[in-house]
């Protein structure tokens, strides 16, 4: 139970302050002020349902990361599991819970140094951090592949040996969770409830769906069919929906890059990560809709067409800011062009300019097609397809085949790295590059816009006025001043 | 009986030597104190709490959890900046091994003082480089977070192979195995010593003293 509490807590986005005491108020257990939050141990206790873990059937909790624009994915699980192996030198029960609380402080000190950690301390509106007890069989396919373990502890006990680990996800490019409104949710979703939920949470059934994830393998049918099938339920799905929702959930973009760039990506090693860390410097926070039954789609998401037969219009309209819908369903997994592929969103009629993306103007990934110029996204054949199929398959296919020809050491539609003139860093998130594709295009400032204009003058003239005013008022300023001396 | 010893490397920048030391010493003070003994009449005694702390460091990416025990943190604080400065007078290449040993004392008779064995020592050195850009002063505050990362769950992995601690002191003998100084919390007994290393790799003559201290100690 405390161990879930403290899981928990490390997650909540506070930093955690508990006093030591030198009078036992023996209700402590473990002898570490753990402050239990309720709601954590309802939680726990029903995922129990009064059994202890054993062989098979651990204790996990799995901590996600939630964007508000409902699209998911997996931190970390950490596992309670006990087996058999008796420790019957162990005899004397102090000892074992003196291990016991040892194991406790060493699961606070390891909350802190997984990369969720930083993630959950920037959570806001952009993102939450959920978590979920379960109590059975270990999954650990939602954190994608390279995930890392940490054990925690190992303590003996009389009746068997307790282990305490953690499994964290490595790769933090985000994938969009396309099945999302399809799934039932799982039961025992709990939202972190200091932060609001834009929606409802809800997760797929089964976690990790392939096409979700990174495929290695570009051209492995596997997967591809996988994405197809999501897309066609997508696609009859969308229909019926209003053109404000859609076609998003194919998006992948990076988690709320806001502060949080750097620190997403450098855990990985993965280099593709860093691209991911860095383009996410031009993408603010995604507005796009999460398509399905979570949404808050709102209608500033401008017209994006549906996805089947307003491929077309999608297409056309945003013209350079299009995104590619197909692109991104061929390979869903790779995060730079995922990362590209959203940012280009329908924006032209979007004025927010925080947290929507303006579209064509903004700067995007496809800019890094550098040797080509910056403004070639338009003539890039593979940036627009070629035509507009109203199934996004048959784009998929084609867009898929011209991906395996593109340039870059990676998987299909890796953008080229920007490299700005006179930077010089080749291996680290280049700063000039970055710095320059933001503000490339920065919002208008309020100042300058006409309205604003006429109120300055107006501003301007009535100065005089206010002068005078202030100058007869002379003495009452004087006396207040001194007054506050 | 043998004297566990563990040594831990970091390289940091000049800025971020306190911080990295602190995270590291208090990680390791985390999980080797307890709350304050309470004996009872009965030869049994009752254990107080130990809260915990959160602490963010400035000049790198990490976070780290102590004991919130102001009184230690204070002792830690005086040695780590005594440490820092002995790094930053050596002038040379900054190279420096900072020591936390946790100790039993074991009374001897007169005329001779106490004994102190230690069963645990943990060696942390470091290694001080010196950044030009800003970039690279950036690389190295990830980085740097990262490593010490990775120092912790090591830490981890050691002290929880749950090997030699002291037995559970009687009344009487708890001087010898914790520190009872403070108030809110209780540590085994421990001391800290460092040594500046200089560019030949020869300790100065801080390690010479101590040595010497010691032997004559005995």
């Amino acid at each position: 139970m405390h161990t879930v509490q403290v899981i928990v807590q490390a997650r909540l986005g506070e930093k955690i302050c508990t006093r030591s005491s030198s009078s036992p108020t023996g209700s402590d257990w473990f002898n570490l002020a753990i402050k239990d939050i309720p709601e954590v141990t309802h939680e726990a206790k029903k995922a129990l349902a009064g059994q202890l873990p054993g062989i098979g059937r651990s204790m996990c909790v799995e901590i996600s990361l939630k964007t508000s624009e409902g699209d998911s994915m997996e931190l970390e699980t950490w596992c309670l599991e006990m087996n058999e192996k008796c420790d019957k030198d162990i005899k004397v029960s102090y000892t074992v819970y003196n291990r016991l609380s040892v194991l406790l402080k060493s699961l606070l000190a390891i909350t802190r140094v997984t990369p969720a950690y930083k993630l959950s301390r920037k959570q806001g509106h952009d993102y939450v951090i959920l978590y979920r007890i379960y109590f059975g069989e270990v999954q650990l396919s939602g954190l994608g592949e390279g995930f890392q373990t940490v054990r925690v502890g190992v303590v003996g006990t009389p009746v068997g040996t307790v282990t305490l680990s953690c499994a964290y996800r490595t790769n933090l490019a985000f994938m969009s969770n396309r099945q999302f409104e399809r799934s039932a949710p799982i039961m025992g979703i709990i939202v972190d409830h200091f932060v609001d939920p834009p929606c409802i949470s809800q997760r797929p059934a089964t976690m990790g769906q392939p096409c979700n994830y990174r495929a290695p393998d570009e051209d492995d049918g596997g997967p591809y069919a996988g994405v197809q099938d999501s897309q066609e339920v997508c696609t009859t799905s969308f229909s019926t929906s209003p053109p404000s929702q859609l076609y998003t959930s194919r998006l992948a973009y990076q988690p709320p890059a806001l502060a949080g760039a750097a620190e997403l990506c450098h855990p990985a090693a993965n280099p593709n990560q860093m691209h991911a860390g860095k383009e996410g410097g031009v993408v603010l926070v995604p507005a796009q809709p999460a398509h399905g039954a979570d949404a808050h789609l709102t209608a500033e998401h401008a017209p994006n067409t549906p996805g089947s037969s307003g491929d077309d219009d999608g297409l056309s309209q945003s013209g350079e800011g299009r995104r590619d819908e197909g692109r991104r369903s061929a390979s869903p997994s790779d995060p730079i062009e995922s990362l590209n592929a959203f940012t280009r969103k329908i924006g032209a009629f979007v004025n927010k300019p925080n947290t929507q993306i303006t579209a064509a103007s903004l700067d995007l990934p496809f800019a890094a097609f550098a040797p080509r110029g910056l403004d070639s996204e338009e003539n890039d054949p593979m940036v627009q397809p070629p035509d507009s199929p109203p199934c996004p398959s048959p784009l998929q296919a084609s867009l898929h085949s011209q991906g395996s020809e593109s340039s870059g050491p990676q998987d299909d539609f890796v953008m080229v790295d920007f490299r700005p003139a006179f930077s010089k860093d080749d291996l680290l998130p280049m700063d000039l590059g970055t710095f320059y594709r933001e503000f490339q295009n920065p919002p208008q400032l309020a100042s300058l816009s006409l309205h604003q204009l006429q109120s300055m003058a107006d501003d301007l003239d009535s100065l005089p006025e206010k002068l005078a005013v202030y100058e007869k008022n002379i003495d009452e300023f004087d006396a207040f001043v001194d007054m506050l001396q | 009986m043998n004297c566990r010893s563990e040594v831990l490397e970091v390289t940091v920048e000049a800025r971020q030597v306190e911080e990295a030391m602190l995270a590291l010493l208090h990680t390791i003070l985390l999980h080797r104190s307890t709350g304050k003994f309470h004996y009872k009449k009965e030869g049994t005694y009752s254990i107080g709490t130990v809260g915990t702390l959160d602490i963010d460091c400035d000049f790198i990416d990490f976070s780290f959890v102590r004991v919130s025990s102001e009184e230690l943190d204070r002792v830690i604080r005086k040695a780590v900046s005594e440490f820092k400065d002995a790094l930053s007078n050596s002038g040379s290449d900054g190279m420096g091994q900072i020591s936390l040993e946790f100790y039993q004392k074991k009374k001897s008779r007169w005329p001779f003082s106490d004994e102190c064995i230690p069963w645990e020592v943990w060696s942390i050195k470091v290694n001080v480089v010196n950044l030009a850009t800003e970039q690279e002063r950036q690389i190295c505050r990830e980085k740097v977070g990262e490593k010490l990362g990775e120092k912790v769950i090591n830490v981890v992995e050691v002290i929880n192979r749950h090997e030699y601690l002291p037995k559970m002191p009687t009344q009487s003998e708890v001087d010898n195995v914790f520190d009872t100084s403070l108030k809110d919390v209780q540590p085994y007994l421990y001391k800290i010593t460092f040594q500046i290393t200089d560019s030949l790799g020869t300790s100065v003559s801080t390690t010479m003293r101590r040595l010497i201290k010691d032997t004559l100690a005995l």
